[in-house]
Formats: structure tokens, C-alpha cells, sequence
């Protein structure tokens, strides 16, 4: 992957220096959203300052399971990624796209394009790399969302590299983490040693390089010491050497070529078709539209909102619901995911977060099922 | 042309009165609706009545009478759209838990006189009885669901009312799912959204006071439940409550006597 910030020119800052970055774009006019701990998860809503970061707490996970612990540590980007995806904000799960007036016999439509202008902090290198491929959904060549590139240019994306592996990360296997390479205004990594507390900062973009100057300004960055560097590039490599999960590389191949297998049977006897993992899947993008009209059908308005592949109405056309089993849910989200997306969008469309593992009720495993479908069949 | 306002009927059958507050409770938006519809039979809200036939009947409530028997089936003669609201009428209600035992024991144990109760063996949903146009399920219904399908009516399209599950609602507000981050059981996976995902935003896990939702796996989520802890007493119970009496719950809680 080319590299896009470099840790050549990284500087560091310390927690004071991150307070005054969240202050500095609130007052440039961006949303600050970022990490914050609510009903026992690290979720992404706005936050003022430092203060309101996850400071002290770390996240256990495995299928169906999600624990907040506090830990004897200043660090505050110990905790990996949580419920919730960066698509609520880029691609939001309800947004108005257009109202429409009576006139006459007739009606006019006017696009409603709803594009607050927001920073992104902490967006880790598997969301970075989600936001990327959903760039190539949501720009097929023939086909531009206009309201999710109003929001995705405005954007402000300052990356977090991880220093720790959640036990549901895979994104070493998918070639996505945990390393943000490119894509990013400004780079975090936070290096916590015995005598400081204090992060690698590197630019990607002019945005990013701007912001830097600011800080320096006001007194906030120092020159990244060789230390430093090494220390960062040593707590990224001990975050993939200590990823437990990984995903089958012949995942595509594997499920092109088995459509049929006793594995979609077993995995339906589990499956509770809630949606829940394509809820918090960062690259799951599908949609419903809703026509609302006000009581005197004057006017009505189109409500888009995050569908999932798991609902019953999804696969409706004329004559009934073509997916009507679980079983043929579970397969179709899978497939597409691991392997149809490839031929769809030129892209992979997983990227190792572990989120549809973590939240998923019962704790079906992505990368157990693969396995299970590479297994020779007795 | 201004339309001919629709005639609205509202029935109360054995149920608590809660969902037909919902109508009244609409406050700000209740004036555009009597703006839209005449309210011809609405005892709840006036004593005034207009004779039948009704364009639209909201109806409310389980049948558990031998006179509830009869009187749905004029409800049905003069009614042109039947919508049922809330678990009473759509499930049976929390009055359903008497399906499961012998009535005549509450009878005894509730009532000083039980020589004066005429009543059926069984709480049951309106559509056991008649054909029925429209159900909007909830414990009490949702107040924007109600709108929403009165307003769909009144614009001939069809209402937004879904029937995936209660974690689609959960995830879309982006409430932190209970079960996975408390380890609390939830009926939210095998329940119909609608509700506003009251419960979870609360940190309490879903009551499924919507009912089940479309193709639930409820083997699935009971076993879940099981490695969370709960006793197969619990978990009987769990299914026991405002919808007990919906063909998948009422199954699955069988399972667990």
C-alpha cells in the first residue's frame, strides 16, 4: 500500500496538543466526531475536547460479546472499534432526499442535500479503508450519491493507528490494518511509555499540513525524535502480531464455489436474520426509500434509510420475496460480501473489523464460516 | 375538490383503553386528523355517535367474551378498512396468559362473586374471527405508526410499517445493543420493530411487546438466552408477556415447560 503521510516529517503532540486540534476545527466549523464512552460502549457521536475521549478503557471482544473495562492506563486509544461506523455519518441511516409539492395536476420535486461539514477522529485503518470502498459504491462511473460526497469532500478524517488488536480484528488478513496508509488528513499514534504520554502526528493531505502549522502556532507540536517513531512503528506491529482471527485468502473462490453446501443449513439454525452485522458493517451500504405525505397529500417527502439483505421485504419483487429462508440470507450476505463484491465493484468489500463478529447476538464468525466452507466434506 | 371526510370508528374490545390514548395522545397532530377524518364512534373520546357504515375501524382489543364473539363480526359488517391496534387485538394481549391454564382457577382466586363472569375459555386476536384489513402491533401502539397509517389511507398509498426486527430500529438510533455489551437478554432479535426501541435505550433488554417479527429464529435466540444464564423457567416466561399469545412465541414458550 503507498504510503501517503509520512512518518519522515511526523511531529508529535501531547494530550494538551489533541485538546487544542479538537478545538481548532470546532472553531474552523466542523462536527467534531469522535470516540466516547455511552451505555457501556465506545460509540462515535461529537465531542468538545480531550476530556470527552475514552481515557482508561479497553474493549474485550469475541462473537456476541462486548466488554468496557477500565485499565490503570492514561492511554486513550486503547479501545479498538465499537458498534458503531463512520457510515452513520457519511452515509447517515436516515436522511431526506427530496420533497416534493403539489401544484396544480401536477407536483414539483426539489433534492434535499443535507451535508454538515464534519471531522472525523480516531477513524481507525479498517473504517479508513471501509470509507474508501464506499467511495467506489457510492461513484459506480454511471451513478454519483451527490449527498454522500457533499458530506465525504467536506470531511475532515484524522486516522488512529492501532496499538491493540480486539479479539474479533482480522484486518491483517484482509490487508487493511492496522496501519493507516493513505486516505487521512492528519495520522495519530499514541505512544505511551513509562515518562510520557504523547502522539506521533503526521500529515496526509494540505488540510492535514494546515492544521499542524496552527498547532505550532500555538506552541502545541515538538519534533518527533527517532525514539518516538520507533516506538510508534513497534506498538503497530505489536497490534497485528497479536490478531488472533484471520480470513481464509481464497474466501472468494471458496464461496463462488459453493453455493450449495450443508454449511448454509447449520449457519440458518443460528442465524436470527436480525441484520444486525450488516448494521454495523462499515461497507454494508444498502438502502430502502419511504414515500411520507402529510395528512392532505399536499406534500410528501423521500426518506432514505439503511436496509439490510436479512429482512424479509429486501428480496420482495412482484409476486413474493425471493429470499425467504435464512439460510439463503446468510449465503447471499456472505457471498456478496467476500466474493460477488470483487466482480461488482473491483474491490474487496470486507475489511477485517470484526463488528458483524462482536455484534452479532449469537456470535456468528465471518471467518469460521469460510473455514468451514474450506473444509473437505465427509 | 376537497375529499369527503372519511368516517372513523374507534372499538374497544378486552384491552386497557392505552391504545386508543394513543389517538388522543397524538396532541399537536390531533387537530390535523379531525381535520381529515369524522369521527363517527369514538367513545373514548365522545359520547356523540354517527351511525355505520365506518370508512375506517381502529380496533382494539382480544375477544374473551361470548358477547365480543358476536359484536366484532357487526364491527367487521359495517366497517370498510379494519386496522387492529396493539397486542390485545392483534395477539390476545397480556389477558391471553390465560390460555395457558384453566380459567376458572383466576376466576376464583380474582373475583368475590365469580358466579357473575361469563367468559371464554381463551383471550384471542380479532383476526381469529374476522378477516382483518391491517394490524399495527405495540404495547401500546406506536403514535407515529398510527399516523403513519391513517395518512396512508387517507393518500390511498401503503403505510410504512415495518416488519424486520427491533435491532434494525436499535442500530439505525444507534443504541448500544444490551445483549452483547451487558450480557441481558433482549427479545429485540425475534421482535417487530415500531416501538422506538424504548426498552434498549434504556438499557434494558426488549419485552417484544410488538410481537414476533417476520421469520424469527426464536430456537436461536432461546439458546442464546440460555448461555446467558437464564433458567428454562425464565425463559418461558420471557415469551410470556404482552404478546404471549403470537403463534411464535406461544411455541416457543411451550418448548420450555
Amino acid at each position: 500500500m503507498a504510503k501517503c503521510g509520512s512518518a519522515k516529517d511526523a511531529v508529535v503532540i501531547g494530550t494538551d496538543g489533541l485538546d487544542a486540534l479538537i478545538k481548532l476545527l470546532a472553531k474552523d466549523g466542523y462536527d467534531v466526531i469522535g470516540p466516547r464512552v455511552e451505555s457501556g460502549a465506545v460509540v462515535l457521536e461529537p465531542v468538545d475536547g480531550v476530556d470527552d475521549l475514552p481515557a482508561g478503557w479497553a474493549d474485550e471482544q469475541d462473537g456476541g460479546h462486548y466488554r468496557l473495562t477500565k485499565i490503570d492506563s492514561p492511554a486513550i486509544f486503547e479501545h479498538v472499534v465499537g458498534p458503531h461506523t463512520w457510515k452513520r455519518y457519511l452515509s447517515p441511516p436516515a436522511q431526506t432526499i427530496l420533497r416534493a409539492r403539489k401544484r396544480g395536476k401536477g407536483f414539483s420535486v426539489e433534492e434535499v442535500v443535507d451535508a454538515p461539514k464534519y471531522a472525523l477522529l480516531g477513524v481507525r485503518a479498517c473504517d479508513l479503508k471501509a470509507i474508501s470502498l464506499q467511495d467506489r459504491v457510492f461513484d459506480n462511473g454511471d451513478f454519483v450519491d451527490k449527498g454522500y460526497f457533499a458530506r465525504r469532500n467536506k470531511a475532515f478524517v484524522i486516522a488512529v493507528n492501532c496499538t491493540r488488536a480486539a479479539g474479533t480484528c482480522f484486518c491483517v488478513s484482509m490487508n487493511s490494518g492496522p496501519e493507516a496508509s493513505c486516505g487521512f488528513d492528519l495520522g495519530l499514534t499514541e505512544i505511551l511509555t513509562k515518562t510520557k504520554h504523547v502522539f506521533l502526528l503526521a500529515a496526509g493531505s494540505e488540510r492535514g499540513r494546515k492544521a499542524i502549522a496552527e498547532l505550532k502556532k500555538k506552541k502545541q507540536v515538538k519534533a518527533a525524535a527517532a525514539a518516538d517513531r520507533a516506538a510508534a512503528a513497534k506498538a503497530v506491529d505489536a497490534a497485528a502480531k497479536s490478531m488472533k482471527r484471520k480470513m481464509r485468502k481464497d474466501a472468494a473462490r471458496l464461496l463462488a464455489a459453493n453455493r450449495e453446501h450443508p454449511r448454509w443449513e447449520e449457519v440458518a439454525t443460528r442465524c436470527l436474520s436480525c441484520a444486525n452485522c450488516t448494521m454495523v458493517c462499515p461497507t454494508c451500504f444498502c438502502s430502502t426509500v419511504e414515500d411520507v405525505t402529510d395528512l392532505k397529500g399536499k406534500t410528501a417527502e423521500r426518506v432514505r434509510r439503511w436496509d439490510s439483505c436479512f429482512t424479509h421485504d429486501f428480496s420482495y419483487i412482484h409476486g413474493g420475496t425471493v429470499r425467504r429462508l435464512r439460510s439463503s440470507r446468510y449465503r447471499h450476505w456472505i457471498t456478496h460480501k467476500l466474493s460477488t463484491w470483487h466482480d461488482q465493484f473491483q474491490t474487496q468489500g470486507c475489511v477485517g473489523c470484526g463488528r458483524c463478529i462482536t455484534w452479532c447476538p449469537v456470535g456468528i464468525d465471518i471467518t469460521e464460516e469460510v473455514r468451514e466452507l474450506g473444509k473437505r466434506r465427509t | 375538490m376537497a375529499r369527503r371526510k372519511p368516517k372513523l370508528a374507534v372499538w374497544k374490545f378486552s384491552s386497557c383503553d392505552g391504545c386508543q390514548l394513543s389517538l388522543l395522545g397524538c396532541e399537536d397532530e390531533l387537530l390535523a386528523v379531525v381535520g381529515e377524518v369524522e369521527i363517527a364512534y369514538f367513545l373514548e373520546a365522545t359520547r356523540a355517535r354517527v351511525k355505520g357504515p365506518y370508512d375506517v375501524s381502529l380496533v382494539e382489543g382480544s375477544v374473551t367474551t361470548p358477547e365480543e364473539v358476536e359484536r366484532i363480526q357487526q364491527v367487521r359488517r359495517q366497517s370498510g378498512l379494519l386496522v387492529t391496534i396493539g397486542a390485545c387485538a392483534t395477539a390476545g394481549g397480556i389477558q391471553a396468559l390465560k390460555n395457558v391454564k384453566d380459567v376458572n382457577q383466576f376466576i376464583d382466586a380474582v373475583y368475590a362473586h365469580p358466579e357473575y363472569i361469563e367468559t371464554l375459555e381463551t383471550s384471542t386476536p380479532i383476526q381469529d374471527h374476522v378477516p382483518v384489513d391491517f394490524e399495527l402491533r405495540g404495547c401500546p401502539i406506536s403514535k407515529e405508526q398510527l399516523l403513519e397509517v391513517l395518512n396512508a389511507t387517507l393518500n390511498g398509498r401503503a403505510p410504512n410499517v415495518p416488519k424486520y426486527s427491533q435491532c434494525i430500529e436499535c442500530k439505525r438510533t444507534g443504541t448500544v445493543c444490551v445483549m452483547v455489551s451487558q450480557g441481558q437478554p433482549c427479545l429485540g432479535p425475534v421482535t417487530q420493530a415500531g416501538c422506538g426501541n424504548v426498552c434498549p435505550a434504556c438499557e434494558r433488554g426488549c419485552f417484544g411487546c410488538f410481537g414476533p417479527k417476520e421469520t424469527p429464529n426464536m430456537a436461536s435466540l432461546s439458546r442464546r438466552m440460555a448461555e446467558l444464564g437464564m433458567e428454562r423457567r425464565e425463559i418461558k416466561h420471557f415469551y410470556r408477556l404482552f404478546t404471549a399469545n403470537a403463534d411464535a412465541f406461544r411455541e416457543e414458550s411451550k418448548g420450555h415447560e
